[in-house]
């Protein structure tokens, strides 16, 4: 607060110094001092100011997404809290939520709430507490509409009671976008929405844009639009399948067989 | 439009408008209605003048627990047990008269340091509050004796011997003003000055809440519904935070012409007395559908009262704080949504995969269940299972699906009807999506989950 009070005192001082043409002005500048960071650390750290080439210098409140891999490519090594991140997949089933579940899990573990939003299917609790989330911590929103998920989106990030929120949307526009990006970066939550891929012609306000393809043996994630240098090569990311822990061929393998001509169980 | 209010074919009471127009207290219908053509008249109402003065006594339990009526029109409160936790007798004064406002009605405020006195000075010109006892004599003594009289009799016997106020009452010889006007003026006064005691039966918090409000016209909006309705909410937040309790549900009554009245049951995720809370859940449930009709009456009833303690601030954290913000989000998103639209998750210990998870109340119910060992498991599950297409013996989606593991026997519920027997298997389609399909032995394949 002392930050504040410094202000107000230099602000008080200049309009004493100043002719009685510039007091306005001047008044007006000192109410936005108790708005507005007062140091240059703070503009950094608040990130209004993008400085080029410095990767991780800047530091941004993010959460460990469990891909050390990852990790070293996102600003803050890390999911982003308090700022929208876009996922844009194709498919279902390729293990683009297994992207997001390690930052779930420590999140819950914590005692941390977190909201589904619109899930396209249901989330299945046995799965879910297998990946370590603790379903204490886990609500499930299914609203009716487009826009209920919107104003849904918006009421849970305002009431600041919740640390994480995954969203998808088929279909919102920029300017509903936009709002969700605002909301987002006012609270401290993590917020992720999963859109379909066509979505990446399209131009967003959000902070961090991922695109997910699935690759032979895990998830190629191309960073399409982060805050600070990105790199254009995609990351191969071992993510976990349910193939692996059976112990059976591996899915390349699987797939190098001929479909027809496997054997049919039972 | 202007209003009155009639007893006995004469003018009992009016508003603002018609008292402009000329129209005053006690003068004939006829008269008034000479003078104030478009005036609207309701009989006087003493059931509904005294819910509403009990109504006020209820929150103003929120100051006192000593609170009593004065009938007709006057509640008297001792407050001076709750001077210095109020910021003093005006800082209090403002509150109350505020807050009574903001219920809906006008006060006249007077303090003293008598509970008669008190009520005398209510009927000054100007607001006196007087925290001293040679104060409240000297305001009394200036007050007109019309304000004492209770009979008409001794008033006009009064102002014949040319008695115009109380100090000069005061000069008269004790005896012979009490064998001429009877003990009770004297009785009066004297608990006025404190000289005699004034054993008082105080105001009991009633068990349940309800109020109503007759609109003076039809309304059809939800906002101006909402405005009426606040004065009923404050009302019940009085009452609430007097007996320190909360609610968990409240139910407004919306009264129409002719339809059969609408009932809004409004929910609580935790118990609440805040009224800006009420306020903003029923603005929810409004703004969800239209009425049914225009309403002419609104009313709230709330029953079952549970013990609500003070808020503490807390030494380490905001735990609380976030879960109170928790269960308003809840409340908020269950208003407007509805009910199912918002659930927890649970675990269930059963082997079929419809119901090895349960549905919870979010935030509520916070017990943990032990995950039964399972084999993988998608982390969609598709409800209802869909039926997939098949050709030559091969299930498709988007081309043939690969087995990749299986088959996982689940077999269990002969005991409750809703038996199942089916062989799971994990499949992956050609543009490498995990799935999680089944057959029951003979039939044909289902799509019931997705590995994401």
């Amino acid at each position: 607060m002392g930050r504040f009070r410094d202000g107000h005192r230099i602000g008080a001082r200049l309009v004493r110094a100043r002719s009685t043409v510039y007091k306005y002005s001047i008044r007006l500048l000192i109410d936005r001092v108790t708005v507005l960071p007062a140091t240059l650390e703070d503009l950094f750290r608040r990130q209004r100011v993008w400085r080029g080439g410095r990767r991780a210098a800047i530091a941004v409140p993010a959460l460990p997404s469990g891909f050390p891999v990852l990790d070293r490519q996102l600003p803050g090594g890390g999911w982003p809290s308090g700022a929208l991140t876009e996922i844009l997949t194709a498919l279902e089933g390729g293990g683009e939520l297994q992207l997001v579940l390690p930052p779930l899990a420590s999140l819950t573990a914590a005692g941390r709430r977190i909201v589904w939003l619109a899930p396209p299917h249901l989330p299945f609790a046995p799965a879910l507490a297998a990946a370590g989330i603790d379903l204490r911590n886990v609500a499930l929103v299914r609203p009716p509409g487009r826009r209920e998920v919107l104003w849904a989106a918006e009421q849970v990030l305002r009431a600041r009671a919740c640390h994480a929120l995954l969203l998808w949307c088929r279909e919102v526009r920029y300017a509903e976008l936009r709002r969700l990006a605002v909301a987002a970066d006012a609270s401290q939550a993590l917020v992720v929405l999963f859109r379909p891929l066509q979505a990446m012609q399209m131009s967003s306000p959000a902070a961090l844009r991922l695109v997910l393809a699935s690759a032979a043996d895990g998830l190629d994630v191309r960073i399409l639009k982060c805050r600070g240098p990105r790199s254009e090569a995609p990351l191969r990311l071992r993510v976990n399948r349910p193939v692996h822990a059976l112990d059976r061929p591996s899915l390349a393998a699987a797939r190098a067989r001929d479909p027809v001509a496997q054997p049919c169980p039972a | 439009m202007s209003w009155a209010i009639a007893e006995d074919r004469r003018v009992f009471a009016c508003d603002a408008q018609a008292e402009s127009l000329g129209v005053r207290a006690g003068m004939g219908l006829a008269a008034a209605w000479a003078l104030a053509p478009g005036l609207q008249l309701r009989a006087r109402d003493p059931a509904a003048e005294r819910a509403a003065l009990e109504g006020v006594a209820a929150w103003l339990c929120r100051f006192t627990p000593a609170v009593s009526l004065e009938l007709p029109h006057g509640v008297l409160a001792e407050v001076h047990g709750s001077l210095r936790r109020f910021g003093g007798l005006r800082a209090l004064a403002a509150q109350i008269r505020g807050g009574v406002a903001a219920l809906g009605f006008s006060t006249r405020l007077a303090a003293a340091p008598s509970a008669r006195g008190a009520w005398l000075l209510s009927f000054a010109e100007t607001e006196l509050l007087l925290e001293d006892a040679f104060a409240l004599r000297d305001a009394l003594e200036r007050l007109p004796i019309e304000i004492l009289c209770t009979s008409e009799e001794a008033r006009v016997l009064l102002s014949r011997v040319g008695i115009r106020t109380v100090r000069a009452l005061l000069g008269l010889p004790r005896a012979g003003v009490a064998r001429r006007l009877g003990p009770a003026l004297l009785e009066q006064l004297d608990r006025a000055l404190g000289r005699e005691p004034e054993p008082r039966r105080f105001f009991v918090l009633p068990e349940r809440f309800a109020a109503a409000l007759e609109l003076p016209a039809e309304v059809e909006h939800a906002e101006a519904l909402l405005f009426a309705l606040r004065r009923l909410l404050l009302q019940l937040e009085g009452l609430l935070s007097a007996r320190q309790s909360g609610i968990r549900q409240f139910l407004v009554v919306l009264g129409h012409r002719r339809l059969a009245p609408t009932r809004i049951e409004v929910g609580l995720a935790s118990p609440g007395r805040d009224a800006g809370r009420f306020l903003e859940l029923l603005r929810e449930r409004l703004s969800g559908h239209a009425l049914a009709a225009p309403v002419e009456a609104v009313r709230v009833e709330a029953d079952r009262f549970v013990p609500l303690e003070g808020k503490t601030a807390g030494l380490f954290g905001d735990a609380r704080e976030d879960a109170e913000a928790w269960h308003r989000l809840v409340e908020r998103l269950q208003a407007r949504l509805g009910e199912d639209a918002v659930h927890g998750l649970g675990l269930n210990p059963d082997y079929r995969p419809e119901r090895t998870w349960r549905r919870r109340p979010p935030g509520e119910d916070r017990s943990a269940t032990e995950n039964l060992a399972f084999g993988p498991r998608p982390l969609w599950l598709v409800e209802p299972p869909r039926a997939l297409e098949e050709r030559g013996g091969i299930p498709q989606q988007n081309g043939p699906l690969v087995m990749l593991a299986g088959p996982e026997r689940i077999e269990s519920g002969w005991w409750d009807g809703a038996e199942i027997k089916r062989d799971y298997f994990i499949a992956c389609s050609t543009n490498t999506a995990l799935l999680w399909i089944y057959r029951e032995p003979g039939g044909r394949w289902y799509l019931h989950g997705i590995f994401a």
